[in-house]
């Protein structure tokens, strides 16, 4: 068993302590005292509230915050609870909380939850973000009853998002999974997720926690996992997700978390890739997605000087990666004044897919790949947010439509790509 | 008279045929061990091409800037060069070995002196190698990063990093090969040196304001700029 490698034993005492649970909740951490503790406490009022009859435990694995995180989470854990005011738990709800080995990464802390949640035997389990200040106990009613009720396996989220939040989602990660995958998963990449006790040991065989892509990417490694094995997906829709005080500005951490783990899943995907045709829709409970509309204040100057900068000076780069064809488009687009600059559906898609045929040749260092994929999306998100300024929900959703479609009718160019007819 | 010349005669004949009787076997010996040997290192070169072909080596050689290099100079593949180099180092080695056989006089300390090189030669070559890889990995990591940072310069930032990488390769090779130990040493701290002085002053005096501003940005509170990343990609 593989937890028997990465539980410590005071943590595996903790759990024997437990015993076996129905429902297990996995909060990674990592220097977020300021907002763990409200998550923490909706959390416990979610599982008490709608899960009364469970046994429960809520699991911390922290990567080593200097913050007192911990102890934020031990506080939270048996604090009044102020967000429900009848609360009549009729089981006892465990609050464990730990430090993970393995750095910070993102998947130490999930094969940790996973390790755990195999050991207690629980056969529903969710993962929530330590940021996720707008959390409501609902939303842990809304991810674990499709996996309690109806043997869901993996259960994705739905926001209520600002049209122009998840650029790097609605323009490569979900029209890429949606086109390779045929499933169409909008979140490919969850802050918060449930999954069932089978998925969990499915994935907990298989020899991903080693890899590089998978340390960095657990979520998304998770998902497409889930799709590859052929579980069980839905999806839910949890409400507006609050932006975080601190945005996620690293760029180059995102892709590598998502574009890089959805480039490295295809070395071994491709032959189901190519044999599926059409994408299918996802059983979603709730709304389908939302979005809002508020006026933003957003510097789309800079990202076209980025674009226009970073395919001037990593020429050299693109060309070991792009076709000759995409680089010129490239650089002709590149030369265009600011207001009549356009990265075309059609060249974008063309773009992601040669790095992705590049990234399974390893024609230069794998990271590298993703990293140069950087300046490119910066133009792909100056297109999309002046195609958009004034777009309704309606039509934002239908431009997203329409590059998925995109991603989709040129699938065979990235097999041909892939298999170095091109 | 005539009686001492031929009696002359017939021994420095038959000293020279003596000499020859000692001689060819030896030389049969030597051309023996240079065919043998010719073998031997045409199967080493079969045998390391295809090794280097099963581990891709032309694509690492590629990476590390050094395919480019042996185009530009009409050179075959890294893989080819690499086979035909073992095919004949292991080939005069042979050869040199042969000669050994020979018994020539002055010869031999040569030859060992040759041998003792050789572990010298592929240090420095293995250096040389990793060193050129080293040096575009890095100057490549850092090209992207600056880009990606929008920092100014981006190439002459990477171009800096990539020849520093670069020097310091050629004095490590050359140090393992044994060639101008102390003049590449010195040139090498003193090209460094000079570049690191050069580029004090042209920061310090040259770009007086923009050290201002680097300096007022690293160590005051920085005022949040617009970001294009403030929009969460996730």
């Amino acid at each position: 068993m593989p937890e028997g490698s990465i539980l410590t034993d005071d943590f595996l005492r903790e759990l024997m302590n437990v015993g076996e649970v129905d429902i297990l909740v996995g909060v990674p951490t990592f220097n977020d005292g300021k907002t763990v503790g409200q998550v923490v406490q909706a959390v416990r009022a979610g599982l008490l509230k709608y899960f009364p009859r469970q046994r429960t435990v809520i699991i911390n694995v922290d990567g080593g915050s200097r913050d007192g995180t911990q102890e934020i989470v031990r506080a939270a854990s048996i604090s009044d609870l102020r967000h429900v005011s009848n609360v009549n738990t009729l089981r006892t709800l465990h609050s464990i909380s730990t430090r993970y080995e393995g750095g910070t990464s993102p998947g130490s802390a999930l094969h940790t939850v996973f390790a755990a949640a195999d050991l207690l035997r629980a056969g529903n389990c969710a993962i929530v973000s330590p940021d996720s200040t707008s959390l409501e106990p609902e939303w842990i009613e809304r991810l674990l009853r499709p996996v309690v009720r109806d043997n869901v396996d993996l259960v994705t989220p739905i926001y209520r998002r600002h049209k122009f939040d998840g650029l790097l989602v609605s323009n490569l990660v979900y029209p890429m999974t949606r086109a390779l995958y045929c499933k169409r998963v909008r979140e490919p990449h969850p802050s918060e997720f449930a999954f069932s006790g089978r998925l969990a040991a499915h994935f907990l065989e298989q020899d991903l926690w080693e890899q590089e892509a998978c340390q960095m990417g657990a979520e998304t490694c998770l998902t497409l996992s889930a799709i590859n094995g052929g579980f069980r997906l839905a999806q839910s829709f949890l409400g507006s997700r609050a932006r975080p005080e601190q945005a996620p500005s690293d760029l180059i951490r995102a892709l590598r978390q998502t574009v890089g783990v959805l480039f490295w899943s295809l070395e071994a995907n491709v032959p189901s890739c190519s044999a599926a045709t059409e994408s299918e829709a996802v059983p979603t409970i709730g709304a389908e997605h939302e979005v809002t509309l508020e006026p933003l204040r957003i510097n789309r100057k800079r990202l076209h000087q980025m674009f226009v900068h970073g395919v001037a000076e990593l020429e050299p780069i693109l060309r070991s990666i792009l076709s000759e064809g995409t680089l010129a488009e490239l650089r002709q687009i590149a030369t265009v004044p600011e207001d009549d600059f356009r990265y075309s559906d059609e060249l974008w898609v063309r773009s992601v897919y040669e790095f992705a045929a590049s990234y399974h040749k390893a024609v230069i260092s794998r990271d590298h790949i993703v990293q140069a994929l950087a300046p490119l999306y910066r133009g792909k998100a100056y297109t999309f947010l002046g195609q958009n300024r004034d777009a309704s929900a309606n039509q934002v959703e239908a431009n997203v439509e329409q590059l998925c479609l995109t991603f989709e009718r040129a699938k065979p160019y990235l097999l041909e790509m892939w298999n170095g007819r091109k | 008279m005539w009686e001492r010349f031929v009696n002359e005669l017939s021994t420095t004949m038959q000293e020279i045929a003596g000499s020859i009787g000692q001689f060819l076997p030896r030389l049969m010996v030597m051309l023996l061990v240079v065919v043998i040997g010719w073998l031997i290192a045409y199967v080493l070169k079969s045998i390391v091409r295809s090794i280097l072909r099963f581990a891709k080596f032309d694509r690492i050689s590629q990476d590390a800037g050094a395919a480019q290099f042996l185009k530009n100079a009409a050179l075959p593949s890294s893989t080819e060069l690499l086979s035909r180099f073992v095919f004949w180092v292991a080939w005069v080695g042979f050869m040199l070995a042969g000669i050994n056989f020979l018994g020539i006089a002055g010869l031999e300390e040569q030859i060992s002196n040759f041998f003792v090189f050789l572990p010298r030669l592929f240090v420095a070559l293995f250096v040389l190698f990793f060193g050129l890889w080293a040096a575009s990995f890095f100057s490549r990591a850092v090209l992207l990063a600056a880009v990606n940072a929008d920092l100014p310069s981006p190439r002459l930032i990477s171009f800096t990093i990539q020849t520093l990488i670069i020097l310091f390769t050629i004095s490590m090779a050359c140090e393992a090969v044994g060639i101008a130990h102390r003049t590449v040493l010195v040139a090498f701290a003193l090209i460094l040196g000079a570049l690191m002085l050069g580029l004090a002053i042209a920061f310090g005096l040259g770009g007086q304001d923009l050290a201002r501003r680097y300096l007022e940005r690293r160590l005051q509170h920085p005022k949040k700029e617009e970001r294009e990343d403030e929009l969460s990609p996730l």
